[in-house]
């Protein structure tokens, strides 16, 4: 036991020796410097590329399509047996199947879920700006139809009418056949709510411009984050998934009570 | 007294059968005798606030204090409906108001009930009594009695010999329900067949098909390839009278998919234009809006009860409790480029009813 103890007791070796912690921090510092070094660089020459979407953003993405994608959708981009063509997608669906995550797929699935991006926004840029180069599609939206700031009744309206039904009237989601589902749009970001009316991602329908105007699009992205910054006035939503969560609450905890009490006054007094 | 009597029948009725077993024969009810012997009720236990008088004054003030918890929360309830009023449109006042007021008056009684039965329960005078359990059959005096009464009561009054009032009363306990009857009629369609009503819908040959809710008209190249547009019939938007009981009516989906992917039925190759179709958007089963169209399976999926059609094959049903394919709308296209409809529906749209052939 004692032995264990001795070198932890003399105090005067400790000057002339490192910290234990130092070689660690040394490492980290050393990364911290070469990794900062490295997105400096990287940062600054993907911003010359992307300043000018010329020949050779779109072949920065040709490559990148080629390493991640051509698997599935062809190195043409022409589709294969386990992937669909994607000319004439457009580079709002690039933007919003591979900025949210749901592409390069994980796994075969009822349908590609939302999770954590694989690219830098340089990158999806870069395969957004190649696979638009293919054939004419939907473009990116402009910014002043993501500035939340249109008309949230109307929205709500146009919500209603063309998109409640599948993900439920405060955006909540909801469940479609065999295993696919509509995702919750809490927290989804207005570029990617505009890119998936527009492009009709998966299960979705399209919601084109003359369908649906910019500017009404505008207002259901005002209506959704309307709903985000504004929390239900009737008090904890339970999920806004309607009676299923509301009549699950209400069996375990209101006839819960009713039984603990129902069991108190009948017990009998100790 | 009754049960003993009952079971000396049946001994006697299993005796004179002559079968000379014990036990009577097979299919007669014989009463048992109850295996398990009742122990009775167990032994009166006092309470803790019967034998100590520390936990009895205990009890005493945990009461009267919860009844002047009430009478707090009673008085908090007053104090949050002036401290949270109501502001006019702020939906959050109404939750901070509702949710204190609620929260005293909640105080206010649970400290009423809890006080009331802890009383009950601890202080009160701990008796135990038995009560026993009338037998549910009068004794025979009774019985006799009460069918004489009857009797009396039908000779006294005369009921079964002055037939014209007897009648009479009948009928006019006949009559009385009939004014309820017509009220009731009244709130249904007065001039029209409800049967007829149910069969047309407001498309007819050459109505341009627009888009909920605007009304504007739409054309055949507006819809790309994956679109689903929501669609009601040019001129709703302006009826005066019955716009949401037409709208019930002749709400219609419009999709557009590859020519290929469509199976037609060959009455209905004419139905479509270049891949877009439109059907009705209520659901055979019982009314719900059909419109959970997933453009990649075709499918369309009733979000009441889980009915399936499949649009690509004439809609039919796939899965779920509906029976009939949902109705097809006859669209073409009109000089100016805009889909109208041929037709109205060829058969009525929604779920079945009596008169629907």
């Amino acid at each position: 036991m004692t032995t264990i103890k001795k070198p932890k007791s003399p105090g005067g070796r400790k000057a002339g020796r490192r910290h234990p912690l130092s070689s660690v921090a040394l490492i980290a510092i050393g990364l911290l410097f070469t990794g900062g070094a490295y997105a400096a660089f990287s940062t600054s020459t993907a911003s010359a590329e992307t300043s000018a979407t010329s020949q050779q953003t779109i072949g920065e993405g040709k490559k990148l399509f080629a390493a991640n994608c051509a698997t599935c959708h062809g190195l043409a981009a022409q589709g294969t047996g386990s992937g669909p063509s994607l000319i004439g997608v457009g580079a709002a669906s690039v933007d919003f199947q591979v900025g949210t995550g749901r592409m390069p797929l994980q796994m075969n699935g009822p349908q590609a879920e939302k999770k954590a991006v694989q690219f830098t926004d340089e990158q999806i840029a870069a395969l957004a700006a190649y696979v638009s180069s293919l054939a004419p599609g939907p473009g990116l939206p402009e910014a002043k139809l993501l500035d939340e700031k249109g008309d949230a009744a109307n929205g709500a309206e146009l919500f209603r009418i063309n998109c409640a039904m599948c993900h439920n009237v405060a955006g909540a989601g909801g469940a479609l056949t065999e295993g696919k589902y509509a995702p919750s749009l809490d927290g989804v970001t207005s570029k990617h709510i505009y890119e998936a009316m527009v492009t009709g991602p998966q299960s979705m329908p399209v919601f084109n411009d003359m369908n649906i105007t910019p500017e009404s699009k505008r207002d259901i992205i005002t209506y959704l984050k309307y709903l985000e910054n504004n929390p239900s006035p009737g008090g904890y939503a339970l999920g806004s998934l309607g009676p299923v969560s509301e009549g699950l609450f209400l069996w375990i905890f209101g006839l819960g009570a009713i039984v603990a009490l129902t069991v108190w006054i009948t017990a009998k007094s100790n | 007294m009754a049960k003993d009597d009952n079971s000396g029948k049946d001994l006697a009725a299993a005796d004179s059968s002559g079968v000379g077993h014990e036990e009577a024969p097979a299919g007669t009810a014989v009463v048992v005798r109850d295996a398990v012997a009742n122990p009775g009720l167990p032994p009166h236990r006092l309470r803790v606030t019967d034998l100590d008088p520390s936990a009895e004054r205990r009890a005493e003030r945990t009461v009267y204090t919860l009844f002047y918890l009430s009478i707090v929360g009673s008085v908090f309830a007053i104090a949050a409906y002036m401290a949270f009023p109501i502001v006019p449109e702020d939906p959050g006042s109404v939750r901070t108001n509702n949710l204190f007021i609620g929260l005293g008056l909640t105080l206010a009684l649970m400290a009423i009930g809890i006080g009331a039965v802890h009383w009950g329960k601890a202080l009160m005078f701990d008796h135990e009594g038995i009560d026993e359990r009338h037998p549910v059959r009068g004794s025979d005096e009774t019985r006799s009695r009460s069918v004489e009464i009857f009797q009396e009561a039908g000779e006294e009054s005369g009921i079964g010999r002055r037939t014209l009032i007897r009648n009479s009363l009948i009928g006019a306990l006949i009559a009385f329900p009939l004014p309820a009857v017509v009220l009731f009629r009244g709130l249904g369609p007065q001039d029209d067949n409800p049967a007829a009503l149910l069969s047309h819908t407001m498309w007819k040959k050459g109505t341009r098909l627009a888009l909920d809710p605007t009304g504007t008209p739409i054309k055949a190249s507006d819809i790309t390839l994956g679109s689903a547009f929501h669609v009601i019939p040019e001129g709703l938007q302006d009826l005066e009278h019955g716009k949401l009981e037409e709208k019930a009516k002749a709400a219609v989906l419009l999709m557009r998919l590859k020519p290929e992917d469509l199976n037609e039925l060959p009455e209905r190759k004419s139905w479509s234009y270049d891949g877009i179709v439109a059907y009705s958007k209520i659901c055979t089963h019982v009314g719900c809006p059909v419109a959970l169209y997933e453009q990649q399976t075709h499918h369309l999926l009733c979000p009441c009860h889980q009915s399936q059609f499949d649009v690509s094959n004439h809609c039919e049903v796939i899965f779920g409790p509906a029976k009939r394919p949902l109705p097809q709308l006859p669209i073409a296209v009109d000089s100016e480029g805009y889909l109208i409809a041929q037709s109205d529906f060829t058969e009525p749209v929604g779920p079945s009813f009596w008169e629907r052939n």
